[in-house]
C-alpha cells in the first residue's frame, strides 16, 4: 500500500470530518478531527489500512484546552499520520482505543495519570507509573497546577 | 487455585521497570500482570524545563544502554522541527555512533541469555568481547557510555582520521566473535532444545501489541526505521532487515545476532565513504511548531515528539521507548509456558535483566516464600542440565 | 582489627540495589565482575540476596515508589555493612534533580559510608573505590 491511496482512501472515507489536513513535510501528516470520530477513523485505520500503533501524546494547551495525538505510521511507509483530539478541560472525557488496539492500554493509563482525562470503556483503568497512593486530583503534567 | 510468582518489583530498567506477576498452576503459567512505574523518573515533565540543548543529554539518561538512541531521536525530533539537515560527515559519525552501540547492547543480551539458560561461559565470553566496541566508543566519544556526542545540527566531536585504521581493524576482531556466537546458538542442541518453540509471539500478535525492532522482526514483520524512514546516513550505506519467522526466542536470538554482522558491515561502509569536511551548523534557535522524531535502537523504535513554542524550552516533550510496547506483549508470550521458562521469555524482548535476580514465588493463600529468585535461576538451569543428559552430551 | 570487620572485608560479597537508574552505572557494576577487569578474582562477587550480602551499591534516584522496597532491602543485609552509592543520581539525582517522582536522596534514606561520583563511574573508579574502602575498614 502506497502513501497515496491511503491518503485517498481516508479523504474519502472521512471527507467531511477531517477538520484539517495538515503536512508539515512529505513524511509528518497531521489530521484534526473530533472526540466523536476518533473511533471510527482508528478503527478504519487499524483494519483496514493496516496501520501501526506507536504511541498517543497529551499535550496541555492554553485556553482551557486540552489535546491528545495518536501517532500512526504504516509498513515500510516513511509516514508519520497523527490524529489530534482537542477536548475542553470541563469535560475531560474520550473513548478508549484499547479494545480495537491492544497496544494502546498502556499509553490510555499513563495518559489519565499524569493528566487526568478519562478514557471510556478502559480494560484496565488503574495506575500505570505512580504509586497506588498518589494523592487524587494530582495530574504532574498539567500547566495548571 | 493458582499460585502467584511475583517477579521485580524494581530493577534498573531504563524508562519502563517493570514487576510482573506470573500466575501458575502447576508448571503453568496463566496469566502475567504487569505493574510498572519504580523507575519513573518524569522525565518528560524535566524536559520542559531544559534547554534544547539540554534535552539531548536528559534523554540520553533515559536508559544507558540505548544512551545513544534516544539522542539520535531527540535531534531527528528537533530537525524535523526546524526543518534542518545536517552536514554529511556528521550524519556518518552519527551512524556509526548508533551502529556500535547496537553491537555493545547485542552482545550484551547474548550474554545475559546464556546466563540464563546456564551457559556463564558465553555470558563471559560475550562481555569480554563486547570491551572491543567500548573501547572504541571511548576513543571517539571520551565516554564508555553516555555518549553526549549528538546535537541538532551536528555533532560535538569529530572523528580522528588517524583513528579510522584502528577501528576497522577492531571491527575485524568482532567478526570471528559473531561468528563464534552464531556458531554456537546454530549448532547447539541443547539450545535447540530450550529456545526453539518457546515463547512464541504471532505475527498477528505482534501488530496488535504494537511490538518493535527484533521482538517484530523475529515474528515475521519487516520493520526497520533505518530503512522505512531513513535518517542519518543509513540511505547511503547497504544493509539488509534480519527477519525471522517464527517469533520464538531461538528466533529472537538469531535475529540480534545477524543483525551483528549488519552493523559490523555499516560501520565499515561509513568509515570508508566518509569525507572530511563540517560537522555542524551550530543551531541557535528553533521555531515554534511540531516534530517528530524515530530511531532504530536496538531494542526497537524509539519515538520522540516534541512541541515547541519558540522559546528555548520544549512545550513538551513526549517519548516513547520501545521495550513500552515489547514488555507488554510478554502477556501473550508467556502464556501456557513452563515457570523454567519464564524468566527466559521475559528477557527474550531485552527488557533490562536485572529485574530477574530478585525472583520469589510467594504461595498465595499464606503468602510465604517458596521459591526464592536463586531457585527460579537455578530451575532454568538445571533445565538445561537434564536436557544435555537427555542428548548425552 | 575486630572479627567482624576482618570477616566484613575479605571476599566481600555485594549485592546491586538499583532505586530508579537509568541502568549505565549497573551495566558498568557488571562489567567489573567479567574477564575485563574481573572481580570476582578478589572474592568480590555479586550476590542475588540481600540476605548474603556483606555490602550495597545502590545506583539510581531513589524514586518515591522504591522507597518502602529499598528499606525493606536494607532491613535483611546483616550488620555490620558498608553502603556505597554509585554514580552522580544516588548523589545528588543529577539530571533528575527537581522531579516530581523523586524527592530525596540516597543518603536520606540508608546509611551511606562511600560515594563514587560520575556518570557512570568507570569500573577503573569503582574498584578504586573498594580498595580504598578495605584499606579505611582495616584501619
Amino acid at each position: 500500500m502506497d502513501w497515496k491511496s491511503i491518503k485517498t482512501g481516508l479523504q474519502d472515507q472521512f471527507a467531511d470530518k477531517i477538520q484539517r489536513w495538515h503536512e508539515h513535510n512529505t513524511r509528518r501528516i497531521y489530521l484534526d478531527i473530533d472526540a466523536e470520530m476518533l473511533e471510527p477513523v482508528v478503527t478504519y485505520l487499524f483494519n483496514t489500512l493496516q496501520s501501526r500503533f506507536i504511541i498517543a501524546s497529551a499535550v496541555d494547551k492554553p485556553n482551557n484546552m486540552m489535546e491528545i495525538i495518536y501517532h500512526f505510521d504504516f509498513l515500510h511507509l516513511p509516514q508519520v499520520l497523527s490524529l489530534r483530539v482537542v477536548l475542553s478541560k470541563d469535560r475531560l472525557e474520550i473513548e478508549s482505543i484499547a479494545p480495537i488496539i491492544v497496544g494502546a492500554e498502556w499509553i490510555e493509563r499513563e495518559i489519565h495519570e499524569l493528566f487526568g482525562i478519562t478514557f471510556k470503556n478502559h480494560p484496565n483503568p488503574v495506575h500505570l507509573l505512580l504509586p497506588d497512593d498518589w494523592p487524587e486530583g494530582n495530574y504532574p503534567l498539567r500547566r495548571d497546577q | 487455585m493458582s499460585t502467584i510468582i511475583p517477579i521485580g518489583p524494581y530493577h534498573p530498567l531504563q524508562e519502563e521497570p517493570e514487576f510482573f506477576r506470573l500466575h501458575v498452576e502447576g508448571e503453568k503459567v496463566v496469566h502475567l500482570d504487569i505493574e510498572l512505574g519504580y523507575n519513573h523518573r518524569g522525565i518528560e515533565k524535566l524536559a520542559e524545563s531544559k534547554s534544547w540543548d539540554q534535552v539531548v543529554f536528559l534523554v540520553e539518561r533515559i536508559c544507558g544502554i540505548c544512551s545513544t538512541s534516544h539522542p539520535a531521536a531527540a535531534i531527528n525530533c528537533m530537525e524535523d522541527l526546524g526543518a534542518i539537515v545536517a552536514p554529511e560527515r556528521a550524519q556518518y559519525i552519527r551512524a556509526i555512533i548508533c551502529e556500535l552501540e547496537r553491537i555493545h547492547s547485542h552482545l550484551l543480551w547474548v550474554g545475559l541469555a546464556g546466563h540464563f539458560l546456564g551457559y556463564n561461559t558465553v555470558w563471559m565470553w560475550s562481555w569480554k568481547y563486547r570491551e572491543i566496541v567500548c573501547d572504541v566508543l571511548e576513543k571517539v566519544t571520551g565516554n564508555r557510555q553516555s555518549y553526549a556526542m549528538f546535537k541538532a545540527g551536528g555533532v560535538r566531536r569529530d572523528l580522528d582520521q588517524d583513528d579510522i585504521p584502528w577501528i576497522m581493524e577492531s571491527m575485524d576482531k568482532m567478526k570471528p566473535v559473531v561468528d563464534l556466537f552464531r556458531g554456537a546458538v546454530m549448532d547447539d542442541p541443547v539450545l535447540h532444545a530450550r529456545l526453539k518453540g518457546v515463547g512464541c509471539l504471532s505475527a498477528e500478535d505482534a501488530i496488535n501489541y504494537a511490538v518493535v525492532g527484533p521482538t517484530a522482526r523475529a515474528s515475521g514483520i519487516r520493520i526497520d526505521v533505518r530503512k522505512d524512514d531513513p535518517y542519518f546516513a543509513y540511505p547511503w550505506v547497504d544493509f539488509d532487515i534480519v527477519v525471522y519467522e517464527e517469533g520464538d526466542v531461538y528466533s529472537k536470538a538469531m535475529c540480534r545476532i545477524d543483525e551483528l554482522y549488519q552493523s559490523v558491515s555499516i560501520i565499515e561502509q561509513c568509515l570508508k565513504k566518509m569525507k572530511p569536511g563540517p560537522i555542524d551548523l551550530n543551531i541557535k534557535e528553533l521555531p515554534p511548531g511540531e516534530g517528530i522524531g524515530r530511531a532504530e535502537a536496538p531494542r526497537g523504535e524509539v519515538f520522540h515528539y516534541t512541541l515547541s513554542d519558540g522559546s528555548n524550552f520544549p512545550a513538551r516533550y513526549k517519548v516513547r521507548a520501545p521495550s513500552y510496547t515489547n514488555i507488554l506483549s510478554n502477556e501473550k508470550a508467556v502464556i501456557g509456558e513452563t515457570v523454567a521458562d519464564a524468566a527466559l521469555i521475559l528477557a527474550a524482548v531485552d527488557p533490562c535483566y536485572c529485574c530477574t535476580e530478585r525472583l520469589t514465588v510467594i504461595d498465595e493463600e499464606n503468602n510465604k516464600s517458596v521459591l526464592g529468585q536463586a531457585d527460579l535461576l537455578k530451575l532454568s538451569q538445571a533445565k538445561t542440565e537434564t536436557l544435555m543428559k537427555r542428548l548425552s552430551l | 582489627m575486630s572479627l567482624k570487620i576482618q570477616a566484613l572485608t575479605r571476599s566481600i560479597w555485594v549485592y546491586h540495589l538499583a532505586t530508579g537508574s537509568c541502568n549505565n552505572c549497573d551495566i558498568e557494576i557488571l562489567d567489573c565482575i567479567t574477564p575485563r577487569f574481573d572481580l570476582e578474582r578478589f572474592g568480590i562477587q555479586l550476590v542475588g540476596s540481600p540476605c548474603h550480602a556483606d555490602a550495597l551499591l545502590v545506583t539510581g534516584n531513589m524514586t518515591t515508589k522504591n522507597i518502602p522496597r529499598v528499606k525493606a532491602v536494607y532491613e535483611q543485609v546483616p550488620k555490620p555493612n558498608v553502603i556505597i552509592a554509585i554514580g552522580t543520581c544516588a548523589l545528588d539525582h543529577g539530571m533528575f534533580d527537581g522531579s516530581y517522582t523523586s524527592r530525596v536522596k540516597v543518603d536520606d534514606i540508608l546509611p551511606v559510608d562511600f560515594y563514587v561520583p560520575g556518570c557512570p563511574p568507570k569500573p577503573e573508579g569503582m574498584i578504586a573505590a573498594v580498595a580504598k574502602l578495605i584499606a579505611q575498614l582495616r584501619q
